[in-house]
């Protein structure tokens, strides 16, 4: 009776997220009238607007990580190091993104940061792509602060400074060769989330008017019927790869661990 | 364990030297100040203000029209039916894995999928929902041509309330998974057995010991999936274009066009969302924290 | 007939035999521990008597009525869990109120039966108190008090004192016998802690491998016990080594020196192995030491551990330890020194396994 239950619920959870996944992917494949083809798959792949937004985005996702960890590392070291009475508050800043929603932000990038203010960073494209960039490390950041702190937390950071200095090491060099590679399984994870947070984000960017992988999809989706279909697909993939991967360095760093 | 090491004797006090460790913690600071902080902050302030800059209450109320709250109203009633239904449907499906007796296989894929899902929002979520609850999706189609159900005789139809609730139960499922799988694990063998040999029937022991552990996260869940549903823009503006009124849509036009014909308006807009988030996620970390003190 | 009879009680999980062929019989206010080390069942035999395992063969009965298929919830059990497990929703008073709610009985009773409960353990105070404010000492007395609040019939107590600090484990266990008495309430009391199981119980059950290798009064387990095993796992008795010269004149040798037995050496044959047990306390090196037996042996170690020393000697291929009090004016053998340890030949207990 219990099982029954159990069956049940499961499979009714499994049916609501396997039937959109089906729904889609059958649909991408009928562009051509009565038989299935990749068709749509082809129109899409060949649009140099899709190459452009995407490479777009690739690029913007990889400045956001990049920028994200050069942020996120010292200063969840430092904190934990050096300043843990201000841990609490961090932690509370950091989960700030989850509570004011993303359009609210940009509404206010775009009051403050506009051609006529102290900092125009909306007057260049260049100014427009590193705001964009800061925005989206903005909304990551819940993401990609908790992931390294919960890393920081298994190793013993004050020890592994301690002997780095002792044996003649600045910061610099502890940073980069001590404590990096020991939250690089954490580093990776935030990583891949905040690569498939950016990748398809619409709001930020369609509204700082920026050519990138989002906004593209939702015009497509307003003009064609195929191709958005097909674009849901490979998103949806793109999606399961950043997961994937993220599960993959957490086994790998379990089988790591336990090898040692 | 014990008590007694919160009373350890204070660190001995370091020879004085100027106090310089906060530097370290200078650049995300100014980071966060000029970029969420200062945006937010100008947007609450610009929500007081006149075009020219002195104090009003103008704006707001300005938001008291129909238009505005009934938009206000359906974003509201989209939130709380896909949160509530999100959190039945997710601790259901949780509790039948951690509890129902299903193989233990089953956890590992079901938290990792889950942990997708929740991440495939946005525009490529709301065509994979037009490709099957669309006019011409597969549901849609199936229904018609094998039994003879017409969705859309029947009042249904994908850019509407239930539409758009049925979308956004596809990420709040998978993230109500994700918390309450947790909680669920937290609930120890020795409660059921405490129970159970103090002659607790199971329904006594789910009624009077496991759902009041459950309920503070439960609740908190409940704050979460609200605030998140309530900030979503993309999948909204991809499914429905801008026939729904909800206020994230609304303030999206706002933003590009000023179609309330007043900036400020927009401010004032961008702040109800502010407070009403807020407000969800307030209770969110306070029930947490309740749910955390009793389980550690 | 015995208040509460395990007859035949086996129990696998799979193909492991967890529990073989146990039987005993508790009377009726009698206090029991099962002592022995992780994994030797002792832990199933407690839950299988609480309904929360059902054994594979073997019978359970209270009072003269059969268990076998009563749920958890029909069997009128307390039972105290190692790690408290009190419900976390609810505050103390809520916690010992428990069982009468789910009884159904009325809230009049319900609040003298708390208020009594709660004068046992000495905790009238803390009837508001939720238990993450307390220590893990006053949580277990709430434990105690809600397994007791319903009367019982048997009460079980799985290593209840194993979570705690050593200071507390000794004075919460002195409490729970002390109460035990006063409610001359059945009682099974699982540990690995022979101190323990030694201090509090009226009998013991040593278990080895799923079975009760001796169960006796905590004097005779100590004194004599009947196995290798539990000869080992209680106390720190000397196991040693001796070869038999003389079975009719209970003659045998530890190393070169020659010892006349008390006990007979049945049917064991010169040039056989058997071995002894000798307590540490059972002899002295003092030169007025009394005894009609001696050995002499070269002085391995000597520690000091607070109320006695403990020195370690040689002799033949044995190692033998033996305790001497601490006093201000005792010299300690010194490492390497020979001495000689005088005792009665009947502390020798031979062991048969």
């Amino acid at each position: 009776m219990k099982k029954f239950w159990a069956w049940g619920a499961l499979i009714f959870g499994l049916l609501y997220f396997i039937l959109p996944l089906i729904g889609m992917t059958n649909f991408s494949l009928k562009m051509r009238r009565g038989v299935y083809s990749l068709d749509a798959y082809a129109v899409v792949l060949g649009d140099p607007r899709f190459q452009q937004t995407f490479t777009y985005s690739i690029l913007m996702a990889l400045a956001t990580i990049v920028f994200g960890v050069l942020l996120v590392v010292p200063t969840a070291y430092w904190v934990r190091l050096k300043l843990p009475g201000l841990r609490p508050y961090i932690e509370f800043v950091t989960l700030l993104p989850l509570v004011i929603p993303a359009i609210v932000i940009v509404f206010g990038y775009i009051r403050l940061y506009n051609t006529s203010s102290w900092l125009p960073l909306t007057g260049s494209i260049t100014g427009t792509n590193i705001l964009l960039m800061f925005g989206y490390a903005t909304l990551a950041l819940p993401y990609m602060y908790r992931s390294v702190d919960t890393g920081l937390r298994s190793i013993d950071i004050a020890t592994l400074t301690e002997a780095a200095q002792s044996l003649g090491a600045g910061w610099t060099t502890i940073l980069a060769k001590i404590i990096l590679p020991n939250v690089l399984v954490a580093v990776l994870s935030g990583a891949f989330l905040t690569f498939a947070i950016v990748i398809g984000e619409f709001t930020m960017a369609a509204l700082l008017n920026r050519p990138a992988f989002g906004p593209y999809m939702q015009l497509l989706g307003a003009n064609r019927a195929y191709e958005p279909a097909a674009l849901a697909v490979m998103s949806f993939a793109l999606t399961w790869g950043c997961l994937g991967l993220i599960q993959l360095v957490s086994r790998f760093q379990k089988g790591a661990q336990s090898a040692t | 364990m014990s008590s007694d090491s919160s009373a350890a004797p204070p660190p001995a006090r370091a020879p004085f030297r100027l106090p310089l460790h906060w530097l370290g913690a200078v650049p995300f600071a100014i980071f966060v100040l000029l970029f969420l902080i200062m945006p937010t902050m100008r947007i609450v302030v610009g929500a007081f203000q006149t075009p020219e800059g002195s104090f009003t209450l103008e704006n707001i109320r300005g938001l008291f029209t129909t238009s505005i709250l009934s938009a206000y109203w359906i974003s509201i009633k989209i939130s709380i039916a896909s949160a509530l239904l999100g959190c039945l449907i997710g601790f259901s499906v949780a509790s039948a894995a951690v509890l129902g007796g299903l193989p233990k296989w089953i956890r590992g894929p079901l938290l990792t999928f889950s942990g997708v899902a929740s991440n495939f929002a946005g525009v490529p979520l709301a065509f994979a929902f037009l490709a099957t609850l669309g006019p011409v999706g597969l549901i849609t189609v199936f229904l018609k041509s094998q039994l003879g159900i017409d969705l859309r005789a029947l009042g249904f139809n994908i850019l509407s309330f239930w539409g758009l609730t049925i979308t956004y139960l596809f990420f709040q499922i998978p993230l109500m998974i994700l918390i309450i799988t947790p909680a669920l694990d937290g609930l120890k063998r020795e409660w059921r057995e405490a129970a159970q040999i103090l002659g607790a029937t199971n329904a006594q022991y789910w009624r009077l010991v496991a759902f009041p552990i459950l309920l503070p996260s439960f609740l908190g869940t409940l704050a979460l999936l609200f605030a998140n549903a309530f900030g979503a823009v993309a999948t909204a503006i991809a499914l429905t274009g801008s026939s729904l009124s909800i206020v994230p849509i609304l303030l999206f036009a706002q933003i590009r066009g000023d179609v309330l014909g007043n900036p400020h308006l927009g401010y004032a807009l961008a702040f109800g969302m502010i407070v009403v988030t807020g407000i969800a996620n307030t209770i969110y970390i306070w029930l947490r924290a309740r749910s955390e003190r009793w389980l550690k | 007939m015995s208040f509460l009879t395990l007859t035949s009680l086996q129990k696998s999980f799979g193909p492991v035999q967890v529990v073989k062929d146990f039987n005993m019989s508790i009377e009726k206010g009698e206090f029991i521990s099962f002592l022995g080390p992780s994994g030797c069942g002792k832990t199933t035999v407690l839950r299988m008597i609480a309904g929360f395992e059902t054994p594979s063969g073997g019978a359970i009965t209270i009072d003269g009525k059969s268990q076998q298929n009563l749920r958890p919830n029909q069997r009128n059990i307390g039972m105290v869990f190692q790690a408290y497990a009190l419900f976390p929703n609810m505050n103390v008073a809520e916690n010992v109120a428990f069982g009468l709610k789910v009884a159904g009985r009325p809230k009049a009773e319900i609040d003298a039966r708390v208020k009594e409960m709660l004068g046992l353990i000495k905790l009238d105070h803390l009837a508001d108190r939720y238990p993450y404010q307390m220590s893990g000492g006053q949580q277990q007395r709430v434990a105690l008090a809600r397994a007791l609040a319903p009367k019982p019939q048997v009460l079980l107590l799985d290593e209840p004192l194993s979570a705690l600090d050593a200071k507390i484990r000794v004075s919460l266990r002195e409490e729970i016998r002390q109460i035990q008495q006063q409610l001359g309430i059945t009682t099974v009391f699982v540990t690995h802690d022979q101190e323990e199981a030694l201090s509090i119980s009226d009998r013991i059950v040593v278990m080895n491998a799923g079975k009760a290798d001796q169960i006796g009064k905590p004097a005779d387990i100590y004194n004599r016990p009947a196995t290798r095993f539990v000869a080992g796992f209680v106390g720190t008795l000397n196991l040693i080594e001796a070869k038999v010269v003389d079975p009719a004149a209970n003659r045998i040798s530890i190393g070169d020196q020659g010892v006349t037995l008390r006990e007979p050496l049945g049917n064991a044959k010169a040039g056989d192995t058997v071995s002894l047990a000798l307590r540490p306390e059972a002899g002295s090196i003092a030169p007025d030491a009394k005894g009609d037996t001696a050995l002499t042996g070269e002085v391995v170690s000597s520690n000091f551990l607070g109320s006695v020393i403990r020195t370690r000697m040689k002799v033949g291929e044995s190692i033998i330890s033996f305790d001497m009090f601490n006093s201000p004016g005792l010299v300690p053998p010194t490492v390497g020194e020979t001495v000689t340890l005088r005792f009665t030949a009947g502390d020798l207990l031979v062991i048969r396994d």
